[in-house]
């Protein structure tokens, strides 16, 4: 279980240096994952084409975006928190349990011992 | 002592094959775009194509689904939730790459790996649609082609490459990595490939066009896929050391 958990954090921090290193690495990038620049790399190789349908609803600013965005993100990790945490707290609840019984039974031997004698 | 070997192995590997990557982009930003495809982007008649394509793959899902939900294994249902919230999360991070461009990474390694490929075409519907509608971010008349790229071909991709690696012994942990990685970039190999069919390059055709396609798509991707297999087997570590789901299930 130690070990598991030092190979996670260890992963963790992988990943968290594969996000921070573009920043480095690509200066000079505009970190855009832009609509305009998609739309235009497609015009590039067709000058003609119409782009025949548009979103029913386009979120009025980038901070409504970036809010649902978010709202999206959190849900997810709600669940899958609630999810790994009451698994959690039954798998302890279970440790305790078992621990308990343990302890009933030792004492339970033990006092069977002491009247046998 | 051969196993803990192994898994260190995966973050050495990794980081070897990033790094030299990243020695490549320092040499060639640029800006790129990379998500799934806008709406109005397609022609109608590839709309419709890749909607009737992709159908049939929904159907099997829900119809796994189905089977999934009724069915008495412990904990079924729960880690479908799990895994449905788990893309939700991974595609609503969008994250910078070393080409100097934003994507996000699409989630759907886990769920391959824990019920097969086919449910994932329904999870990754809800959220596709979720984004389409609200976010603006992907297309409803793209839907179909989105979905054949991210639901259907990565999954299934994934799911062949755990197999194929089980097949050859290779411990779980790595396994779910590579599926999650190959599930992960090969959705966004196919994007390119379903923009370049449309969208031929003007003076060296569809061939071109892939290339140049998969150069904006494809590349950007990679730190990103691999972040994404780190992710899946730090949820599914977790999972399983708080007994949610039995190691041997898996195959």
């Amino acid at each position: 279980m130690k070990k598991k958990t030092k190979q996670n954090l260890i992963m963790l921090l992988i990943v968290l240096v594969l996000v921070i290193t573009p920043f480095f690495v690509a200066k000079g990038g505009s970190f855009a994952g832009s609509d305009d620049e998609g739309t235009a790399q497609i015009k590039k190789n067709d000058p003609h084409y119409k782009v025949w349908a548009h979103p029913l609803w386009t979120p009025p600013s980038a901070e409504i975006e970036s809010l649902l965005f978010t709202v999206q993100g959190s849900l997810g990790t709600g669940v899958i928190a609630y999810i790994l945490g009451s698994a959690h707290g039954r798998k302890k609840e279970r440790e305790r349990q078992i621990h308990a019984q343990n302890e009933a039974g030792k004492a339970h031997t033990e006092t069977s011992a002491a009247n046998g004698r | 002592m051969k196993k803990v070997f192994k898994k260190h192995m995966v973050p050495k590997v990794s980081t070897i094959i990033g790094l030299s990557s990243l020695l490549f982009f320092a040499l060639y930003p640029r800006d790129a775009y990379a998500m799934h495809i806008m709406e109005g982007m397609l022609p109608p008649k590839w709309c419709i194509f890749w909607f009737a394509v992709s159908a049939p793959f929904f159907i099997y899902g829900l119809y796994r689904m189905k089977k999934i939900v009724t069915s008495t294994t412990q904990n079924a249902k729960i880690m479908l939730a799990l895994c449905g919230a788990f893309v939700f999360v991974l595609s609503s991070l969008k994250l910078p790459s070393v080409t100097g461009s934003c994507s996000h990474p699409t989630g759907v390694g886990l769920g391959t790996v824990m019920f097969g490929p086919g449910v994932m075409s329904v999870l990754g519907v809800i959220i596709l649609l979720f984004q389409a509608l609200l976010l603006a971010h992907g297309g409803l008349t793209t839907l179909g082609a989105n979905c054949f790229s991210m639901t259907i071909v990565g999954p299934f991709v994934g799911f062949a490459v755990y197999k194929i690696c089980r097949a050859f012994k290779v411990n779980r942990s790595v396994s779910l990595f590579l599926c999650a990685v190959l599930a992960d970039w090969s959705t966004y190999v196919t994007t390119s490939f379903q923009l370049a069919v449309v969208f031929p390059d003007p003076t060296n055709g569809v061939g071109g066009a892939v290339i140049k396609f998969l150069s904006i798509y494809a590349i950007t991707q990679i730190p990103l896929a691999i972040a994404e297999g780190f992710l899946t087997v730090i949820v599914y570590n977790l999972v399983i050391s708080n007994n949610l789901w039995k190691e041997s299930a898996l195959g």
